[in-house]
């Protein structure tokens, strides 16, 4: 009994120990960075590499915003990525909804057509989009990153998942009552589907504020840029001032770190529900 | 009729985008493919010719897009099983009984997960620094020398591959922590009964049970990792020696420095194709183990 209850301590300890490590090697980069960013200039690159600043400051803080003008880029990427998120959203969860209780000819066949097209990575459209949007004069524009990303498979599919679960009774009864389809939309579907808006939501916008490629493609003038374009562009500038890149990464990571903290719940249940789908 | 029109206006937005700002441009895609659309095209669209597999054919001559096409399978067939490895590892943990905090625990690990994939790389270009990284640092403590991360055509994709599952092995965790909740815990009781160990437990009851999953879960990384593009942008732009150029880098090249629009197009096409085949084959395998 007591050999069992031994064995059983130590277990315990092996698997928390590793839980502990795996932890700290998630996170250490993460804190590094959040560290150095308020280390004076100059003082990271040494060796042995300091752990934590000797001095603290936010004079990094403050070059980037009053020097490299920072705060241009995090504006940029604040309003493509909220322009997209609301947008997306109301366009997204009409389609689901639509393609889970509105009948209407060709339903299935389309939305067939619409999971087998998630198999096609976005990459292979980037080339005629750019040339599109230069017809369309969206080069270089907050439009630019904003028109192609209005409406996603992933949201369509996480929407309609979820309203199948409304009763029809509850549209069928209002529309014997004399309400349009609308007016059923928005005071009867939308307050049912809140759960799943806000899934969609962090989504969306986490996916949106991350995105390097399409906007790195589609803005060519470094006022546009947004805050992934912009660092990946000063890095190379300003590849010896560690302190201040790190601030700049801190001012990048923070916001979709904080959303994450707080709708966690929300965002990983999107995660299981969209990995379903494959 | 009423609702089949609320149908349709409903959809409508969606399906306009998505056509006009996918469909539309996979087809376009496929056709330039099929060009020698670049420069002189751009600025005058009658410079544009029809040269069917020359593109293609092309592309196979080039000992770049080989460079690169290797350098991505190097990405995905070390990449995925060691993070697939990783993320299975730490659901084992988080969903053992003897597991504190286990909250704290998943979100720590899922944190990288929501981070900027190139804010992150950028962190990672200092830890690895050959004089004055963390990392080297604590090498030194073991009595490893300075290893040039980045510098070095030997170590350079290594050291993407460990940056990618340090930023992805959270996602599949979840996933595959969600798929060892579901199995029924009398099945593990029955097994202790009969004296089995913990390893002969995982062999015979996880693992099979968990197929699925890990199925699903190697297909979406999979697919994942053959995308490999922000990553030796911000760590390597492709150094040194060409040996992180990945396959979307060449077609980013292609594309957009050199405006060879009609190759990119190719390439892109390519790199589907493949993406396509390694998936299909990946299913095919799981059937056939009866995993799906």
């Amino acid at each position: 009994m007591t050999r069992a209850a031994g064995e059983s301590h130590w277990h315990a300890l092996l698997i928390n120990s590793a839980l502990v490590l795996l932890a700290l090697v998630a996170l250490a980069p993460l804190l590094w960075m959040l560290s150095v960013s308020f280390m004076p200039a100059g003082t990271a690159s040494h060796f042995p590499p300091p752990l934590l600043p000797a001095r603290f400051t936010l004079e990094n803080y403050r070059d980037l915003f009053e020097r490299i003008g920072i705060g241009r880029y995090l504006l940029n990427s604040v309003a493509i990525a909220a322009a997209v998120t609301m947008l997306s959203l109301l366009i997204n969860t009409m389609a689901g909804y639509a393609f889970a209780k509105l009948k209407f000819r060709g339903r299935e066949g389309i939305f067939a057509v619409l999971l087998a097209a998630l198999v096609i990575p976005a990459q292979v459209t980037m080339l005629p989009l750019f040339l599109m949007m230069k017809q369309l004069h969206l080069v270089n524009t907050y439009g630019g990153v904003v028109v192609p990303a209005l409406a996603t498979v992933f949201g369509i599919f996480l929407v309609r998942q979820y309203a199948r679960s409304i009763p029809d009774e509850l549209m069928e009864a209002a529309r014997i009552d004399g309400a349009g389809e609308l007016r059923i939309f928005f005071q009867i579907v939308l307050p049912m589907l809140k759960p799943v808006l806000v899934t969609l939501a962090i989504f969306t916008f986490l996916g949106a504020w991350n995105d390097f490629m399409w906007p790195l493609i589609v803005l060519t003038d470094a006022s546009n840029y947004t805050l992934p374009v912009a660092l990946a562009s000063l890095s190379r500038e300003h590849i010896q001032d560690v302190e201040m890149m790190m601030a700049g990464a801190v001012i990048t990571v923070l916001p979709v770190l904080a959303l994450f903290l707080v709708l966690q719940r929300y965002y990983i249940q999107g995660l299981l529900l969209g990995s379903v789908k494959a | 009729m009423k609702k089949s029109l609320a149908g349709w206006a409903f959809a409508g937005p969606a399906l306009i985008v998505l056509g006009l700002f996918f469909g539309v441009p996979v087809l376009e895609a496929f056709c330039l493919s099929f060009s020698d659309f670049d420069l002189y095209a751009l600025a005058d669209w009658r410079n544009l010719r029809f040269t069917g597999l020359h593109n293609y054919l092309d592309l196979l001559q080039t000992p770049l897009f080989w460079k690169s096409l290797g350098n991505t399978f190097y990405f995905v067939v070390v990449g995925v099983p060691l993070s697939i490895a990783i993320s299975l590892g730490a659901a084992l943990l988080l969903n053992s009984a003897a597991a504190r905090v286990k909250g704290f625990f998943r979100t720590a690990m899922f944190a990288p997960v929501v981070t900027t994939v190139v804010a992150v790389a950028v962190i990672w270009k200092y830890l690895f620094h050959t004089s004055y990284g963390l990392v080297n640092w604590a090498l030194a403590h073991f009595g490893i020398g300075a290893v040039d991360w980045f510098g070095n055509p030997h170590w350079a994709m290594p050291t993407i591959i460990l940056f990618a599952v340090w930023k992805n092995f959270g996602y599949n965790m979840v996933i595959l922590l969600a798929g060892l909740q579901s199995i029924p815990q009398d099945l593990y009781e029955a097994a202790r009964i009969d004296g089995a160990s913990r390893w002969r437990q995982f062999l015979h009851i996880t693992l099979p049970l968990l197929g699925p999953v890990l199925m699903v879960v190697g297909v979406i990384t999979v697919s994942g990792y053959f995308q490999l593009f922000a990553e030796p942008y911000v760590m390597t732009q492709g150094e040194p020696l060409q040996s992180t150029v990945s396959v979307l880098y060449f077609m980013f090249d292609e594309g957009f420095k050199w405006w060879n629009l009609g190759r990119a197009s190719a390439v892109a096409f390519l790199l589907f194709a493949i993406i396509l085949a390694v998936t299909a084959l990946l299913l095919r395998f799981g059937r056939k183990r009866d995993l799906l």
